[in-house]
């Protein structure tokens, strides 16, 4: 049942995920693209489960590198996108 | 607990929604940014309530690097290094979502269909997801050649490749085959590696948000492994919204995603155009200026070459000097130019060019007629005219800037060459087109320099 609740979900976010893009000007594809960039570093959440559970093993330092990977990923990702924007605001008189 | 967790994963699922299309309007972008920005920390605390989660030396150790990593490379990155930053981070999510994968499978070695199938996913988008984005980074960043890397029998390799690939994931899944999946690791990092190398630098807009839309899938992937909604909902959203990017820069070029993937430009179908006749007309700068001088309505036409020139601050400064001098100063944007979805905005954009002087094709088209001089620096796919008229041509049908319209067109180029496509530009021929050769940050500024005096 569960496996179908998150179907019904994932079913329902990519719908979502079209009609939020349909039109977006071109100037801001590259912001675009680094800002979901970073969201998809959500990822993060599985790498913390997994480096965080008690047990030292093969899965747990899979998930420790899986937490690096995905932290650069979101951090670099979302402060990247700023900075991009910081130089698209300033502007505009 | 539990309760408090899943609602503050709903919280952050909201705020990425918004986050996301904030992005989607100029005014509203940075903010939205933050917003989404402020969703993942949301996602990231509550997780760390999870009884599960015990061990804090690791993962305090695992976020500081990574951070530390990812906000150096951020602050460090210079504005044309934009296309290959993205697509490491990138690909560094889709490792992420791999490992993932990967870490559930060792700690329960069989559980059901259900996950088994999902850690099979995970790890297949998420390693071609990696593979991929890293080939994409080596060309970009110039560390490897950017043109399509073709051998024989590419094509039929990757076909064996991934119905491998298949074979070993139902082997996985149906019977639980350890060494199976172990296999998958390493044949989805194969595939990321070939599936990218037959893909040259022009197709890169189209391959990167390609690749964004794959990291995101891997992330949703990820989710349906250990059950968790917000990884479901957030790596949907980016992989839908990569999708439409991808889409769009495939119109821009008149192209089919298949044809871009499998297509190795220009190889496929054999065509290279008509011949050109008539020659290329040099011009020096001083008689540049002279035309320059008397245009009232002027359009720049940036391509990847002033990427690679570094010449935005100074194409910026003449626009100024030539807007002092009364002439109306556009900048035309093609979708594709550059190599990632946007380029030549982030490069205007840092050099401070007003946002209400970048133009779309589809804006400046009508008006090209009117237009005095057109300067093109560094493009020429996007400008060329056998596109529109020559349907022998490989790039016939693709969307151009009608430059050619415009009563002078200067292109800045570095030589007598063909461009990165290997196509012959028609436009260099044209009676009203005038080439200016040289570096184009040194011409331009040369131009700047000729009205100062």
């Amino acid at each position: 049942m569960e496996l179908v609740l998150l179907l019904f979900i994932f079913v329902l976010a990519a719908f979502l995920g079209f009609e939020l893009i349909q039109k977006v000007p071109s100037q801001l594809h590259t912001p675009l693209m680094s800002g979901s960039n970073a969201i998809s570093g959500i990822t993060i959440v599985g790498a913390l489960i997994a480096s965080g559970v008690a047990e030292g093993s093969l899965g747990k330092w899979l998930g420790f590198a899986a937490l690096i990977l995905a932290t650069i990923n979101v951090v670099g990702g979302y402060m990247v996108t700023d900075r991009m924007l910081g130089m698209f605001r300033k502007k505009g008189k | 607990m539990e309760k408090l967790i899943e609602i503050a994963y709903i919280v952050a699922s909201v705020l990425f929604i918004f986050g996301i299309k904030m992005l989607g309007s100029a005014d509203t972008a940075r903010r939205g940014n933050q917003i989404s920005a402020v969703g993942m920390l949301i996602a990231v605390v509550a997780t760390l309530l999870y009884k599960e989660v015990l061990e804090f030396t690791w993962i305090v150790g695992g976020l500081a690097i990574g951070t530390a990593v990812g906000a150096i490379w951020a602050k460090r990155v210079q504005m044309t290094g934009m296309p290959e930053l993205v697509a490491l981070f990138n690909g560094f999510g889709g490792l992420g979502s791999l490992l993932v994968g990967w870490a559930e499978f060792e700690f329960h070695k069989q559980t059901d269909l259900v996950t088994q199938s999902a850690i099979f996913f995970a790890i297949l988008i998420g390693g071609v997801t990696f593979t991929g984005s890293l080939i994409a980074y080596l060309k970009l960043s110039g560390k490897m050649s950017g043109s399509p890397t073709l051998f024989a029998g590419q094509k039929a390799i990757n076909a064996l490749l991934f119905a491998a690939l298949l074979v070993l994931g139902g082997l996985y899944i149906f019977q639980g085959t350890a060494w199976a999946l172990y296999a998958v690791i390493g044949l989805s990092l194969v595939l990321g590696v070939l599936g990218v190398l037959p893909i040259g630098g022009g197709d890169m807009p189209v391959i990167i948000a390609f690749l964004n839309s794959f990291s995101g899938l891997a992330a949703s992937a990820a989710g349906f492994v250990i059950l968790n909604n917000v990884l479901i909902v957030a790596g949907c959203l980016v992989g839908a919204s990569g999708i439409i990017l991808t889409v769009i820069m495939c119109k821009a070029m008149n192209r089919t995603l298949g044809n871009v993937l499998f297509g190795g430009f220009g190889a496929a179908t054999g065509k290279s155009g008509a011949a050109v006749e008539g020659e290329m007309k040099a011009l020096s700068v001083e008689d540049a200026f002279y035309v320059l001088e008397a245009a009232e309505n002027v359009v720049f036409v940036p391509g990847y070459g002033m990427a690679v020139a570094q010449a935005q601050h100074a194409v910026k400064e003449l626009g100024q000097i030539l807007e002092k001098n009364g002439a109306e100063v556009r900048y035309a944007i093609h979708p594709v130019a550059g190599r990632m979805p946007g380029h030549m905005n982030v490069l205007l954009a840092e050099a401070d060019v007003p946002y209400e002087q970048l133009c779309e094709m589809d804006a400046v088209n009508p008006t090209m007629a009117s237009v005095d001089v057109a300067i093109v620096i560094g493009a020429n796919d996007v400008v060329n005219p056998a596109a529109a008229e020559d349907p022998t041509s490989p790039i016939y049908g693709m969307p151009i800037i009608n430059v050619h319209e415009a009563r002078t067109v200067f292109a800045l180029k570095r030589g007598q060459g063909a461009g990165f496509s290997g196509l012959v530009n028609t436009l260099f021929f044209r009676e009203n087109c005038r080439m200016i050769y040289g570096d184009a940050k040194e011409t331009i500024t040369a131009l700047a320099a000729q009205f100062k005096d």
